[in-house]
């Protein structure tokens, strides 16, 4: 049906472009599970993985990514057999699509659209209905009490996520991932300090403290892990899956991180810009300086994870219906007083 | 054939199928998954017509905010009875009426209308001119809705408190 023939010259080089940011993810996803695992044993005074490859157990995720490539694919009896099989893939697709917007370097945005931020929140939206979908359909208590709790605090922390990033697009004034990280070129703050978003108004710290959290809570991280508590919901709605399909869960959790991270550098800290003005820029530099801020923010999460330990249901929702969402509505008419009165 | 073209019928064939399990599924969250496809479906026609504010919108706001509310609301009043969800048929023979009547008139307006065809074309902005159009001609319908809206949310919340603090007073009795 498709005449590839003729189109040749047109699809091949769109499903290329596409595939950049799934070879980015992946490579992440490997080198980033192996981070969490080593981070985990300094921060609890273990050495974490030190065997497979040698050199501090470099290769541990490749040797999990082939076992679980491995391992049976369990479908259980009772099971909604099509929206069980369809919930991982659905999940990783949609956190997949999200990257499309994101800029890597001024060399490489999957689609320039003009509704960038707008879009990348419209679509990780289906995140949270793959979560109940995998939750209901493996008829699982655990599974369902997991996913109950994770449209709950995903629906709920949306809420002063998107007032936040509604805060920097007022500074900024556009939606477009691109344009906001071009105007955060040069450096002129105080002389030195790079024109990023977070030193240019003092009300976007707090939207940035604020938005932190929330991504937090969006990304399953600790100390708002509830929906996959191992202690109390022995996996959450991860339980009744395993191979191949787990995987793609652990996937998709990874590319979320990674997705808002992102997310967070392009609003508050420059994008792909260079802290140090024209030295070490240029496209390649540029997806360097772009990584590395996003990947220090996964740190950060990780780092988190070590450190706290987890809120109770009702601790979480009063955090965020009691204190987020009315400091961040009130952040963002301070912040739009300072754009107006500066 | 083009590119856009097989995408189109694609989309368009996934919003009817998935559309038309939705209404014949007898498992209820089936039927509600279901209609996430349809609106999944509906929202990626919407681009192809080069409407990405209203697709992403439609995404947003359907499939993100209300299709979750419904999915919660079918789990939580059943009770967790996980396999109960189930929907009945009822007035089989006036409802089969009424949409056959309704499907003729759809039809009888499509053939009849002199379809006003033109050439797609790519905007620049879409999102700009949408906000100053809301923001200027339209700055009252925007205002209403908006005010309307904030009524339904305080009736809602209204309602739900006074529920509760009933059954709190049912309980202090019992």
């Amino acid at each position: 049906m498709i005449n590839f023939a003729a189109n040749t010259t047109y699809t091949l080089p769109i499903l290329v472009h596409a595939a950049v940011p799934l070879t980015i993810i992946v490579v992440y996803a490997l080198v980033a599970i192996w981070g969490e695992r080593k981070v985990a044993g300094f921060i609890q005074d273990r050495l974490g993985p030190m065997h497979v490859g040698r050199w501090h157990g470099w290769a541990q995720s490749i040797a999990d990514l082939l076992k679980l490539l491995q391992k049976e694919d369990i479908v259980p009896k009772d099971a909604s057999r099509f929206l069980f099989k369809f919930a991982p893939f659905m999940m990783f697709a949609a956190s997949y699509a999200a990257f499309a917007v994101i800029p890597f370097s001024s060399g490489y945005i999957g689609s320039n659209i003009n509704i960038g931020v707008f879009y990348l929140l419209a679509v990780t939206s289906l995140l949270t209905l793959s979560i109940i979908m995998a939750a209901w359909a493996s008829n699982n208590k655990w599974s369902l009490l997991g996913g109950m709790r994770s449209a709950a605090q995903m629906v709920s922390y949306e809420v002063p996520t998107i007032a936040t990033v509604l805060t920097v697009i007022v500074v900024a004034g556009s939606l477009n991932l691109m344009t906001i990280t071009e105007m955060q070129a040069g450096n002129d703050i105080l002389g030195f300090l790079p024109n990023w978003l977070i030193f240019q108004n003092p009300f976007l710290i707090v939207a940035f403290i604020i938005f932190f959290i929330s991504i937090l809570a969006e990304a399953h991280r600790v100390p708002f892990d509830l929906p996959e508590s191992e202690s109390e919901l022995v996996a959450g709605y991860q339980t009744e899956y395993s191979g191949i399909r787990w995987a793609m869960f652990m996937l998709a959790e990874y590319a979320d991180m990674l997705l808002l991270s992102l997310l967070g550098a392009v609003l508050f800290f420059g994008g792909w810009n260079s802290p140090f003005g024209d030295f070490m820029s240029g496209p390649f530099w540029e997806f360097f300086w772009f990584m590395l801020k996003g990947l220090l923010l996964v740190f950060v999460m990780m780092w988190i994870r070590w450190t706290l330990p987890r809120y109770r249901v009702d601790q979480l929702m009063h955090i965020c219906w009691g204190i987020l969402i009315p400091l961040s509505f009130i952040n963002l008419v301070l912040v739009a007083l300072w754009e107006v009165i500066f | 054939m083009e590119l856009t073209t097989i995408l189109f019928y694609f989309f368009s064939i996934a919003t009817i199928g998935a559309a038309a399990v939705m209404v014949f599924s007898k498992n209820i969250v089936h039927s509600a998954f279901a209609l996430m496809f349809s609106l999944i479906g509906v929202a990626s026609l919407y681009v192809l017509l080069y409407a990405d504010f209203i697709a992403a919108t439609q995404l947003l706001v359907y499939v993100g905010g209300i299709l979750i509310l419904i999915l919660f609301g079918v789990m939580l009043t059943t009770q967790g009875r996980s396999f109960d969800y189930k929907t009945i048929t009822v007035n089989l023979v006036p409802a089969s009426i009424l949409s056959l009547g309704v499907a003729a008139l759809l039809i009888f307006v499509f053939v009849k209308t002199d379809w006003m065809i033109s050439e797609v074309a790519e905007p620049d902005q879409t999102i700009y001119d949408l906000g100053m159009l809301l923001m200027g001609d339209y700055v009252l319908p925007f205002i209403i809705a908006g005010v309307l809206l904030l009524i339904a949310i305080i009736g809602a919340i209204l309602m739900a408190t006074r529920l509760s603090s009933q059954s709190i007073k049912n309980e202090n009795i019992e």
